[in-house]
């Protein structure tokens, strides 16, 4: 009976504790980045005009890539990705409250844009031939790329070069997997998911996972103590874009414009330190605008 | 089509992992299963109940579950494999064997009390009689359901392409990834190799059981 009494206070403990954790954490993310809401105004007929008329703009980004854009149980997205967002709607004069966010998995961007279901598309989205066929790109507004993730107290590992001859896992026919085979001589695992490498990646029967830095950091912000990245640089490119409707130029010239405001007045590295920048310490450039 | 064909050494990669597996699995388990199944009848209680314990564990645990513990919870445990396959075979061959068992068995129960009372009368130990007179009998009864098992256990053995084996199903998976338009091409593909390993087994089990039938 005694055991039971105290099994029950340390639940209670536990419970306390876990609501003391959750609120710290909603102040955590209270701290707003965005920068104040501006009152601007457009010419008429521009896509700008009607979304800053309108008072509301939907966004699609991704709800389940951490530190860009991920959706916990408060329903409210997280991320760099929205941050992002929330920069844009505020120099139209929406407040971060009146975005209407929309989850855009990879393979309903194009059609979610070309649909009008949403304004804009923030969700680590890259640039490419096949897809400006369909939509357009500001941007790029971040730099992804390959890299490594390793178990935290191995620093064997700090460049590509290292794992030559070692067995890293990947997904089965992905592009990581090809570049690390072909061009750095890795033995590649073969796994079915990059959640299904952390397993042999932890039991050390692979010395590294490999992908895309964002899907690598966000399974070092779930586990800091069990994983790291092996170095904040890449070795692939891959430029994220704002996907936006096909030749709406005003927009797209309008948004590469704030981007690059944002550079300048700080908007853009405090919105990478209050997300990705928790794992990924290296602040990134806004890399050159890409205006085609 | 034309993607099949391109990926043919990529096929034939896969197909003889696959071949490898089902062999090495298929001869370990009929070896334990045949062994679990002599245990079963034993006079050993505690062999009966340590094979009995095992048979019903391993066959009503789902496959993917076995090879869950097989390739990441026993190098958890400090069992570790250079190669992800032996942690396939591990899991095939443990899993497979118990079916074998349950049908060696059954073969047992199929032959008359009598050839053991006799064997026995005659002086036979209990090896001599289970290994000269009731088990030739048994395993001649049972190769359709023994055959049947091992066609299983080469299909199973896709299993191990989800837990980092590039046999037929792994190399399924990169392809479509690869020729993302020919997918279906792709899978029958895969489909068409493990028949060219199924079908022969089939025929075998008919051939083999007009051999060794013996009539009741």
């Amino acid at each position: 009976m005694k055991s039971l009494i105290t099994r029950r206070k340390s639940l209670l403990v536990a419970a306390s504790a876990a609501i003391a954790l959750s609120l710290s954490a909603c102040g955590g993310g209270g701290s707003s980045t965005t920068p104040p809401v501006a009152s601007a105004s457009f010419e008429a007929g521009t896509t700008m005009a009607k979304l800053s008329e309108a008072k509301t703009i939907k966004i699609g980004t991704k709800f389940d890539q951490p530190l860009f854009g991920q959706k916990g149980l408060d329903g409210k997205p997280v991320g760099f990705d929205v941050e992002i967002g929330k920069a844009i709607a505020a120099k139209l004069g929406i407040a971060a409250d009146k975005i209407e966010w929309v989850e855009t998995v990879s393979q309903n961007r194009e059609s979610f844009i070309e649909q009008g279901r949403v304004d804009l598309v923030i969700a680590t989205y890259t640039i490419n031939d096949a897809r400006k066929e369909k939509v357009s790109f500001a941007g790029p507004y971040y730099e992804a790329g390959q890299a490594l993730l390793v178990n935290k107290d191995d620093n064997s590992i700090t460049k590509p070069e290292d794992v030559k001859g070692k067995k890293v896992c990947s997904v089965t026919g992905s592009t990581p997997a090809k570049t690390i085979a072909e061009k750095y001589g890795a033995e590649v695992v073969p796994a079915a998911t990059y959640t299904a490498c952390l397993e042999p990646l932890r039991n050390k029967q692979v010395v590294a996972v490999t992908t895309d830095n964002v899907i690598l950091a966000g399974y070092v912000d779930k586990e800091p103590d069990a994983f790291k990245l092996a170095s904040d640089q890449t070795f692939t490119k891959e430029p994220y874009g704002i996907g936006l409707k096909k030749d709406d130029t005003v927009f797209r010239n309008w948004i590469n414009d704030q981007l690059e405001g944002f550079a300048k007045d700080g908007t853009y590295k405090k919105a990478w330190e209050a997300t990705a920048g928790k794992v990924i310490k290296t602040a990134p450039e806004l890399p050159a605008i890409n205006r085609y | 089509m034309d993607a099949v064909i391109a990926s043919l050494p990529e096929y034939w990669d896969g197909f003889l992992r696959t071949l490898y597996l089902s062999v090495i699995s298929g001869i370990i388990a009929l070896v334990v299963g045949t062994l679990l199944a002599a245990m079963r009848v034993s006079p050993v209680a505690a062999l009966r109940g340590f094979s009995m314990f095992y048979v019903e564990v391993a066959r009503n645990t789902p496959l993917t579950i076995i090879f869950f513990f097989a390739a990441i919870v026993l190098p958890r445990l400090g069992v570790k494999f250079e190669q992800f396959e032996v942690a396939a075979i591990i899991a095939l061959s443990s899993y497979t064997a118990a079916f074998i068992a349950e049908a060696v068995r059954s073969g047992v129960n199929s032959v008359p009390v009598g050839q053991a009372e006799a064997a026995r009368s005659v002086g036979m130990t209990f090896t001599q009689v289970l290994g000269f007179i009731v088990l030739p009998q048994a395993v001649r009864t049972v190769v359709p359901p023994l055959i049947n098992i091992l066609i299983a256990l080469v299909k199973n053995s896709s299993v191990a392409g989800a837990f980092f084996v590039l046999e037929l199903f792994g190399y399924g998976r990169q392809l479509s990834n690869d020729y993302g338009n020919q997918v279906l091409w792709i899978l029958l593909g895969v489909a068409f190799f493990y028949l060219l390993i199924t079908v022969p087994l089939g025929l075998l089990a008919h051939f083999v059981e007009r051999k060794v039938a013996i009539a009741r």
